[in-house]
């Protein structure tokens, strides 16, 4: 029986729904001069949902435990219509320039958003599912944008069919869990496996959903698939593939790993342990030999991942909550990275192989300075915000028993260094290459002015990151 | 009055906002931005004048009322403690004792030079290069100035940044691989460091360095957190096996930055051993105090041979320094060692010469780097081999030269002397091979430096351009004279400079004696 609680706990995501299809309706009276009108519409709608996750209509729970709202999920869900808007502010003038504004952009992205709020806050193994599937397929849509490149079509259908795998694996274990459980609430998973119910059917469940999570996530040794799509989609949909859904999977891994099958905790954290590792040894060292950005930066979110699971293995409130934080900073810091190729960008010049940053520093120092605060974040430097990430991750496993893990991602924290200096090396110690990039094209205003800000958030977010930090906290119930 | 006033906050945040309208000013008005940047180091280093007054006064009337014992945090005046981030406790909390003092007027002091002397050095993008070097002045205060824990790593690592873009951009020939060298050197030593104290604070809590200072640790925690330490700090030094970067940032930095480098950079690393090995882990420390005082010997007595056979000036002096700063960790830990022999006054001997050749070597290794800085401006090389009788054409220049190379080599009556002497005291007491082997360094640094100034210097005039060279003009013989009068007052009168940290080095000295094994 749908009550009116039911329906008041899932206004943001039901409103969200109907924008969309208003959206797509209103599209199709649209001229293509008038494409504009859906981009404000898009950022308008993302906009009000924010404001409608955060004013906590209806009950912690609804639809019989279906769907969670919880203080983890509003916080993922606001960063999530964050980074997303921003994604929004910094594609459009390359959509445009390519011939590729238009309302499927933006309708797949916010079908994609919807997938995202519904799997942060998934509250049963089928409402897992739909999420995931909602966010996948139409991010396997969007790859494909740009369907006259060949890179772009061979990205998706290798998405699509590694995608497709991992949810077939991500679904036969959670066929094992209803079996050994007999129930696709997580709730009453957890409760069965803190019991030790068929503990071996669960267990072998239980492999099966991490595989699947490492997929979604692109940790190694998982990963194949990830710097393909981001080398090959439209850079457009890679900074926004590249951002929020980070969130989304850290959201799913809190939902699965911890609130569904905590009671094997030991099992999954070494799990993650290894994966963690592998993560960060195979990111870190790839990444050094890339001579495409998009690809460089596909192996540093492998890594990235890496550094995330991290804070998941103790499987303690603190190591969550500073996974989440890791998260939140990555994705702002990603968007901004990406937002910086897609400014630099134009009309038959992509930007992104790193010798077409040489003598960025001379030719637009505003923007190579965003770049260079960027990279120092994304390496983690302080007094940048990507630091406090790694700061608070290594604080989590800092700790007798898993020390060697915090060692470990120092080590490799130093070899993720090399990479992300040569960026800021190529823009300020080389000079400008010959010709054709010479030119830096005036960005719109809106897009200076938000990326601007953007960047210069990881600079004062590294200064005031307490207040963030502490919301983070208290979602999960850590009280200061 | 000024007693209250946040004296430190605006010794680091004056020359980092400073930064701002010197950024404004643009590439394109160079001289707008000289002016706004020698204006805003000069006021810096004004204001750290009033804190050195406001920071007697607090020593005088703390003596009155005879404060309460507060361990090591006695010392500290001109606190300013905020809450920063209340989730992790972690503290703005700044304060100063006479080390700090010391070192923080150092840096304001040198700065002032530096932006001086990059006047006329430095002609591409000379708004982006004061603003990296003001900004590098504040962060190194900064780590001065700190009493948190974390805070400290925060402008430790921060400094980074402008240091490598200095490099980066205004570098010579090799200047990236020198750069990377650099960065990617310095991040691995202080990471562990940051592992160790995020051990550190799962243990206790907290990143305030008084109550680390004060917490108790197992002889295997100690170890581990001693070598954590010990890498970040050597690097930083650097000592003898990890100095490597040193010699190809120096030769590769801009005048400017070669300056800072030596000056002040390299200091951080004794700071940090006085700082956070001798009283996070004595027990550690004093274990494998042996292995340091080895390493601090191999420095000065090999790289002392390593700079005898060097061809670019730069490198010379840079092996020098490491050379000199090995008579820094050999001073503390030697200290160390005596101080649990129970001898108390020798300990304090051998922190105080460490400090003094800290400050010293600042300014004499400082003011060789800018020497070599005036002649490459004219001749563009580096190498000893184009130079000689440097004197005919420019007296003046030789003049300081040779002064400066004197109290490199440790005469008496010039700051070398002091800190090294008093080491060299300190070490016989602890073994009187180690004395010797330390005292015989003073040969070979003679050898070096002084061979030096027969090449360069002196001799018949090398070619038709050494002939025709330019003695300085006022701004350089400023920069030389001014470092000069300092290298001269604190040689024959070291005295305020011993009065200043004997407070607290004795405090140190109390405080490392009383073991904290669990």
């Amino acid at each position: 029986m749908i009550s009116l609680n039911d329906i008041l706990t899932l206004l943001p995501e039901s409103f969200l729904t109907v924008a969309i299809c208003a959206l797509l309706l209103l599209d199709l009276f649209l001229k293509p001069a008038q494409r504009s009108v859906t981009h404000y519409l898009s950022i308008v709608a993302l906009a009000v949902t924010g404001w409608l996750v955060l004013q906590h209509f209806g009950t912690p729970t609804a639809f019989g435990g279906m769907f969670v709202r919880d203080g983890i999920a509003s916080i993922l869900k606001v960063f999530v219509l964050l980074t997303s808007a921003l994604v929004f502010v910094y594609a459009r003038p390359y959509l445009r320039d390519r011939g590729l504004f238009v309302g499927e952009y933006y309708v797949l992205c916010l079908f994609a958003v919807l997938g995202m709020m519904l799997l942060i806050s998934a509250g049963n193994l089928v409402m897992v599912y739909l999420g995931l599937e909602l966010l996948a397929l139409s991010s396997y849509a969007l790859v494909a944008l740009n369907r006259d490149s060949p890179l772009s079509s061979e990205a998706a259908l290798k998405y699509f069919v590694l995608g497709a795998l991992a949810s077939g694996l991500l679904l036969y274990g959670m066929s094992m869990i209803y079996g050994a459980t007999g129930s696709l609430d997580l709730v009453t998973i957890h409760k069965a496996a803190a019991e030790g119910t068929q503990r071996g059917l669960l267990l072998f469940g239980l492999v099966f959903v991490v595989v699947g999570l490492a997929f979604k996530f692109g940790a190694a040794p998982f990963h194949m698939w990830l710097p393909d799509v981001y080398q090959g989609a439209p850079t457009a949909v890679t900074a926004f593939i590249g951002s929020a859904p980070k969130l989304a999977a850290f959201g799913m891994a809190y939902r699965l790993l911890e609130s569904g099958l905590d009671g094997v905790g030991g099992h999954w954290q070494l799990m993650l342990a290894l994966l963690a590792v592998l993560s960060l040894a195979i990111g870190n060292i790839a990444a050094i030999m890339q001579s495409n950005l998009k690809r460089m930066l596909a192996y540093s979110t492998i890594s990235h991942v890496g550094f995330l699971f991290l804070g998941l293995v103790n499987g303690q409130p603190e190591g969550y909550a500073a996974a989440m934080f890791y998260a939140i900073s990555y994705a702002l810091t990603a968007a901004v990275a990406f937002g910086l190729i897609l400014l630099l960008s134009r009309a038959g010049f992509e930007a992104e192989e790193i010798d077409d940053y040489k003598g960025l520093g001379q030719r637009a120092p505003w923007y190579a300075f965003l770049m260079a605060l960027t990279m120092f974040s994304l390496a983690g430097v302080p007094p940048l915000f990507g630091f406090f990430g790694k700061l608070l991750v290594l604080k989590a496993v800092a700790v007798p028993g898993t020390l060697w893990l915090a060692i470990a991602g120092a080590v490799f924290a130093i070899i993720g260094i090399y990479y992300y200096l040569r960026i800021v090396k190529v823009m300020y110690f080389d000079d400008p290459a010959e010709g054709a990039a010479a030119i830096v094209k005036p960005a719109d205003a809106p897009m200076r002015a938000v990326i601007s800000i953007n960047a210069l958030a990881l600079l004062v977010l590294g200064v005031t990151w307490g207040p963030l930090y502490g919301w983070c906290a208290r979602a999960l119930g850590i009280t200061p | 009055m000024f007693a209250n006033w946040p004296w430190l906050s605006l010794l680091i945040w004056l020359p980092i906002l400073g930064a701002i309208p010197v950024l404004l000013a643009g590439d394109k008005r160079p001289g707008a931005a000289r002016a706004i940047a020698f204006g805003v180091a000069v006021l810096t280093f004004i204001v750290s004048l009033a804190m050195l007054s406001g920071f007697n006064h607090a020593v005088a009337d703390a003596l009155a009322r005879s404060a309460p014992d507060l361990g090591l945090l006695k010392n500290m005046y001109l606190q300013e403690n905020v809450l920063w981030i209340e989730a992790l406790n972690v503290r703005y909390h700044l304060g100063v004792d006479g080390i700090s003092v010391a070192l923080v007027l150092l840096t304001t002091f040198t700065s002032v030079l530096v932006i001086i002397l990059g006047w006329g050095s430095v002609d591409e993008k000379v708004s982006q290069y004061m603003a990296a070097m003001l900004v590098l002045e504040g962060l190194m205060v900064g780590v001065f100035c700190a009493l948190d824990a974390l805070l400290f790593y925060v402008f430790f690592e921060g400094m980074l940044i402008p240091m490598f873009i200095l490099i980066g951009i205004w570098g010579g020939a090799r200047r990236v691989y020198a750069t990377l060298k650099f960065f990617i050197y310095t991040f691995f030593g202080s990471i562990f460091m940051l592992v160790g104290l995020l051990y550190l604070y799962f243990k206790t809590g907290t990143f305030e360095l008084a109550e680390l200072a004060q917490v108790s640790l197992s002889a295997q925690e100690q170890a581990w957190l001693f070598f954590a330490f010990l890498i970040a700090f050597a690097v930083k030094v650097p000592m003898w096996p990890v100095h490597t970067w040193l010699p190809d940032a120096h030769v590769e930095a801009p005048t400017g930055g070669s300056v800072v480098l030596a000056a002040i950079m390299l200091k951080i690393g004794g700071y940090g051993f006085i700082r956070f090995s001798l009283p996070i882990v004595p027990d550690a420390s004093t274990e494998f105090a042996w292995l340091v005082i080895a390493m601090s010997l191999i420095a000065v007595v090999y790289v002392g041979y390593v700079a005898l056979v060097q061809e670019d000036m730069k490198k010379l002096i840079a092996y020098s320094s490491i050379a000199h700063m090995g008579f820094v960790t050999l001073g503390i830990f030697i200290s160390l060692a005596l101080a649990r022999g129970g001898n108390a006054n020798g300990a304090a001997i051998g922190i105080q010469g460490a400090m003094v050749q800290m400050i010293s070597h600042g300014f004499i290794s400082g003011a060789m780097f800018a020497s070599v800085g005036v002649l490459y401006d004219r001749l563009h090389t580096r190498m000893i081999r184009d130079y000689g009788g440097v004197v005919n054409p420019m007296p003046r220049f030789a003049t300081f030269f040779v002064l400066f190379a004197m109290a490199n080599c440790g005469l008496p009556g010039t700051s070398g002397f002091v800190g090294e002497f008093w080491v060299i005291l300190a070490a016989f007491q602890y073994n009187p091979v180690v004395g010797a082997l330390a005292a015989f360094t003073l040969i070979i640094g003679a050898a070096y430096t002084l061979w030096l100034v027969k090449r360069v210097i002196f001799g018949d005039v090398a070619n038709d351009k050494v002939a025709q060279l330019q003695d300085m003009n006022a701004r350089e013989t400023f920069v030389l004279a001014t470092l000069a009068v300092a290298v001269l007052l604190f040689g024959l009168w070291p005295q305020p400079l011993g009065n200043l940290m004997d407070a607290p080095i004795a405090e140190l000295v109390k405080h490392i004696v009383i073991s904290k094994g669990a």
